[in-house]
């Protein structure tokens, strides 16, 4: 890393800077905006306290002409640099939301278990039992293209953080991963850190990692997307909220030293697309935090032991933004103000700025409000975990009209190096409503049906091609920890006993399933959007789980293109249309935009992770599985077919995969329908998993249909059980591959009763077939060894990330 | 009465609570010892838990072995008291020299999280008396350094001294002769990379792993 520039004027880098500042207004954005934004940020600190006259650098922070002459206004003068770069990155995309806010207004949030809707750091739902369940999920994008270990491990860090705040210990973590091509040796170099970023961290931090997604598309070539679910669990009565309250009380700054590491994180890294030159990467890396799994398992056990003894009066994470954010933002949300003594602040290197300090993403850090009184024994325990303490900051009474101002002291009684009101760092940052297009070509891309497609030579060959175990990921995390994995990786939602240390007793339990349809997105973000909540609902029910809450991470390009914020607009509405029809509060989200690279922005992919609450666990779920001799039945919900029309293969992994086909209409998704079917399906299994059923369980098995149709169901049935399938009713590779929603199959060895009641359920119910023997055979159209197909299964990953041999040119 | 066991918890320790609930599900006493401990407080059992005790800094168990209460477990196996290490703590007990042996990275370098069959190859240890030899377990494995090897003269005394306990069926981490844990030569110390303690709830897929932890409880108490 080049050396830091220095406030010494004789110091040659300075001088250079100082160059880079008397730039006219539009040279800093002609050069790299990493290495732009770092030397003026330098020059910011430098200067810090003198009024600024010359403003090119607002911009190479990231600010606009028009967001720095509202915080002009804010202030009723101009802002010394210090200022600038504190509101240049809370008012980054990142933090602020200033271009997605207007359209999350439009998602419901409110229901009878919900405790803590967005806004705080995760969201909270009453699971019973006097137990809350905090869930929250988040991307790391940017940073994991860049050094995907870090990227990856760090993104898991922040998420166990804002788990740990609210006063719940984080139990579960889901990774929905999504990578380009893997034939390209980049996007393997991406999957392997990436992954050994998330069980490197996740595995030694100490919390299991029960799930995820895999998904490979050229769309994410440049850009990949990395996203991070977390959930915890606490007793109802131990709730935190971030703020701080009580002027006098102490800021407690607490874990890791502040580096100069993962400055710009917010602004330069995540609030900016990838222009997809390798060296513009390569300067962006210092602006990649640093994880150290080590240090944030001590922190988790002192802050939980901190919380439990009721020392901290509110307690907030050091994530984006770091310092000022954590500071900003606790004393918005308790209207007061607080002093920052940035000498006080630990420091990992001489010779820091203070506006170094204020925003380094430096990880592992937490800010805890405690009272003076109280501050020994909070020391106390911080000394038996080894962590380390400081006071940092103090809160202080609002001015006389009110407001909470955030003062940035060199040394309190010190000189005033920046004074601010919280609130509009935290919550006054710009609203844009951006302009919004429907993409021109989409009309043409509709109406480009796959069903003209020839039909596969092979239907066999076309279905193990779509096989793939992910067990070559999920073996690398631990997802066992806590004695409380029912269900782990692999199969339609991971469901997890609700206990923990220091939890009330339980016979309750948790599904939680993560979902994403870009491929539908890409061709209607609304309907894709809700196809994805759909499918998510409907994977906690084939749990026993009765969906509960959803949380939603939006990865979206650039949202100064007016199709992408069309992309997104569209997608907000149908998943408050889904969230809605199945009764769904969205209790948090995270919106990822400018995923793009060369100009060119990702497919719309909106991650859906949704929480279930099993009522009563004393069974395990049938899962994904097969008995010898029971019948398989599809339940379906879906939209009557249209007499002799073919069931529709836009969208589908099928069309896209292997025909490089990627437009036409994604079937029609009913959403009343839909929520009769995740409803009779949560009931039908809630009752087995209950220890209701008799002797003979009703349900051997039970898998959704998504991605890869009917077949890919099937054949996941045959090689999760190594038992084989005889079923009729599939005539081509429409009904073996198109996605229509709003179906599940089941193994069951008493149809006619699991019939009944489908029916009564306004749910249909049909035969497919019979489990057994060796081989899946498929009407007329496939016909494969059981051995053969889990062969395939069982290779793809390994043979594309392990066994990769370059083809001979 | 029931025994009393000691779970020993080194700052990223992480499987102390798994540990302590499922002693205390099986009947028998259980409770935390802090590593700066210097004494074990008279329990009749010590469990090192799995984890990343001190960050695996430089390697796993290389600082553990060096904190006070680590002495103390020195003096108790020294007694003949039973102590058994799961995962890290097997890890620690190699590096602390009460076990012989190492714990390298895995063949193919990836950490493996999966449930596998070991089949129980003693029953002359504290963690397997009154299991006959030969009896397949279904227990997680959950490591990255969970690759036993030792020189060719300690591989020959394990074998000819019966000290090899348990033994992968398909071997998921390239350690010599299968091997998933040994014992000492007083046969009270146990190391294994395997999670019996993950193994003891059919909900949660195999209750296997009672039998072993059953037998440590059970263990007579001569110390």
């Amino acid at each position: 890393m080049a050396p830091p520039a220095s406030p010494d004027p004789s110091d040659p880098d300075h001088a250079s800077l100082r160059g880079a500042v008397a730039e006219p207004a539009g040279g800093a954005g002609t050069t790299s905006n990493g290495v732009a934004a770092g030397a003026l940020a330098a020059r910011a600190g430098a200067a810090a306290g003198e009024v600024l006259t010359v403003l090119p650098m607002h911009r190479a922070l990231g600010l606009t002409d028009d967001e720095l002459a509202e915080v002009e206004q804010v202030l009723g003068r101009q802002p010394n640099h210090l200022e600038l770069a504190l509101y240049a990155v809370m008012w980054s995309e990142h933090c602020s939301y200033k271009s997605s806010r207007v359209h999350l207004r439009r998602l419901p949030t409110e229901g009878d278990r919900v405790l803590v809707g967005p806004g705080e750091n995760a969201g909270v739902i009453d699971a019973g039992d006097g137990i809350a369940v905090a869930i929250r999920i988040e991307s790391h994008n940017h940073p994991s293209a860049i050094e995907p270990t870090q990227g990856a491990a760090t993104g898991v860090g922040g998420i166990l953080r804002d788990i740990f705040t609210m006063g719940a210990r984080p139990v579960a973590v889901m990774d929905p991963l999504f990578f380009g091509d893997p034939q390209e040796a980049r996007q393997r170099w991406l999957v392997e850190g990436v992954v050994a970023g998330i069980s490197g961290y996740g595995n030694s931090v100490g919390v299991p990692t029960v799930g995820g997604e895999l998904t490979f598309d050229p769309t994410y070539a440049g850009n990949p997307l990395v996203n991070v679910l977390c959930m915890g669990v606490l007793p109802v009565e131990r709730l935190v909220l971030g703020r701080a309250s009580g002027p006098g009380n102490l800021a407690v700054l607490l874990g890791s030293t502040t580096g100069r590491d993962g400055i710009g994180g917010v602004s330069v890294l995540a609030s900016a697309g990838f222009g997809g030159e390798d060296e513009a990467a390569a300067a962006k890396r210092p602006s990649v935090q640093v994880g150290d799994p080590y240090e944030e398992k001590r922190l988790i056990e002192a802050c939980l032991e901190l919380l439990e003894a009721k020392l901290v009066v509110g307690i907030q994470d050091l994530g984006g933004a770091g310092l000022v954010c954590a500071t900003s933002e606790t004393a918005a949300r308790g209207g007061v103000g607080m002093d920052v003594d940035v000498t006080a602040v630990p420091r990992r290197e001489p010779g820091m700025e203070p506006y170094e300090v204020m925003t380094s993403e430096s990880q592992e850090r937490m800010l805890a409000i405690v009272t003076p009184e109280d501050l020994p024994r909070v020391e106390e325990v911080c000394r038996r975990w080894e962590v380390r303490a400081a006071v940092v900051g103090r809160v202080t009474e609002p001015d006389a009209s009110g407001v909470g101002h955030l003062r940035v002291l060199d040394g309190f009684g010190g000189t005033v190096l920046a004074d601010v009101p919280a609130r509009s760092l935290s919550d006054e940052a710009p609203l844009y409503h951006r302009p919004l297009a429907r993409p021109v070509d989409l009309d043409a891309r509709l109406a480009d049906d796959p069903g003209a497609l020839p039909a596969p030579q092979s239907c066999t060959e076309d279905l193990l091609s779509l096989l793939a175990d992910p067990s070559w990921v999920y073996r690398q995390y631990d997802h066992q920890l806590f004695l409380n994995t029912v269900e782990g990786p692999g199969g339609d939602a991971a469901v997890l006993k609700l206990a923990a240390p220091g939890l009330p007793p339980s016979e309750r339990g948790l599904a939680l399933a993560t979902d994403s349809n870009p491929r539908w997105c890409a061709l209607d973000p609304r309907s894709g959007t809700a196809a994805a909540v759909a499918e998510a609902a409907l994977n906690v029910a084939c749990a026993g789980a009765r969906p509960t809450a959803v949380v939603n991470c939006c990865n979206f390009g650039n949202p100064e293109h007016p199709e992408v914020m069309w992309q997104l607009s569209e997608a907000i509405d149908g998943m408050a249309e889904a969230c809605r029809a199945l009764g769904l509060p969205v209790v948090g989200g995270n919106v990822s935009l400018y995923n793009e690279s060369a100009g060119d922005d990702i497919d719309p992919t909106p991650v859906i992770g949704a929480l279930g609450v099993v009522d009563r666990l004393r069974a395990r779920p049938p899962g994904v599985t097969l008995r010898e001799g029971s019948s398989v039945v599809l339940l379906d919900a879906g939209p009557e077919p249209a007499a002799g029309a073919r069931p529709s293969l836009a969208g589908s992994r099928w069309a896209v995969e292997r025909r490089g086909h990627r437009n036409g209409t994604p079937p029609r998704l009913d959403l009343a329908a839909h929520a009769r079917l995740v409803s009779f399906v949560a009931d039908l299994v809630a009752e087995q998993v209950g220890g209701g059923g008799g002797q003979v369980p009703l349900l051997d098995g039970v898998h959704d249909v998504s991605g890869g149709g009917l077949g890919v169901a099937l054949a996941e049935l045959v090689v999760h059980s190594g038992i084989g399938i005889v079923a009729g009713g599939i005539s081509d590779h429409h009904d073996l591959f198109a996605e229509t929603p709003s179906r599940v199959l089941v193994c069951t060895p008493r149809p006619a009763e699991v019939a009944e009641r489908a029916s009564a359920a306004g749910v249909r119910f049909t035969v497919l077939g019979t489990a057994g023997g060796d081989r899946l055979v498929l009407g007329d159209v496939v016909d494969v060894p059981v051995v053969e197909a889990q062969e395939a299964w069982r290779g793809t990953l390994p043979a594309l990330l392990d066994e990769w041999v370059p083809t001979p040119t | 009465m029931a025994p009393r066991v000691g779970v020993v918890v080194f700052p990223g320790s992480n499987c102390e609570h798994d540990v302590v609930q499922v002693v205390r599900s099986l009947g028998a006493g259980a409770e935390l010892v802090w590593h700066h401990q210097g004494s074990l407080g008279g329990v009749d059992a010590v469990v090192l838990p799995g984890g990343f005790a001190h960050g695996d800094y430089l390697r796993p168990g290389a600082i553990a072995r060096f904190a006070p209460v680590m002495e103390a477990v020195a003096r108790f196996a020294a007694e003949g008291g039973p102590v058994v290490g799961i995962c890290n703590g097997f890890q620690v007990l190699t590096e602390a020299g009460l076990l012989p042996g190492a714990l390298q990275k895995n063949r193919g370098l990836r950490f493996v999280c999966a449930t596998i069959d070991v089949e129980v190859a003693t029953d002359r240890s504290v963690l397997t008396a009154g299991v006959t030899p030969g009896t397949r377990l279904r227990l997680p494995v959950n490591h990255f350094e969970g690759n036993y090897t030792c020189d060719a003269r300690t591989l020959a005394e394990l074998r000819d001294e019966d000290r090899i306990v348990l033994r992968y069926v398909d071997n998921p981490n390239g350690s010599v002769d299968d091997i998933a844990g040994v014992c000492n030569a007083g046969r009270n110390v146990v190391g294994l990379m395997p999670h019996p303690e993950r193994a003891c709830d059919p909900l949660l897929g195999s209750a296997d792993g009672k039998v072993l932890l059953d037998a440590l409880l059970g263990a007579d108490v001569t110390h």
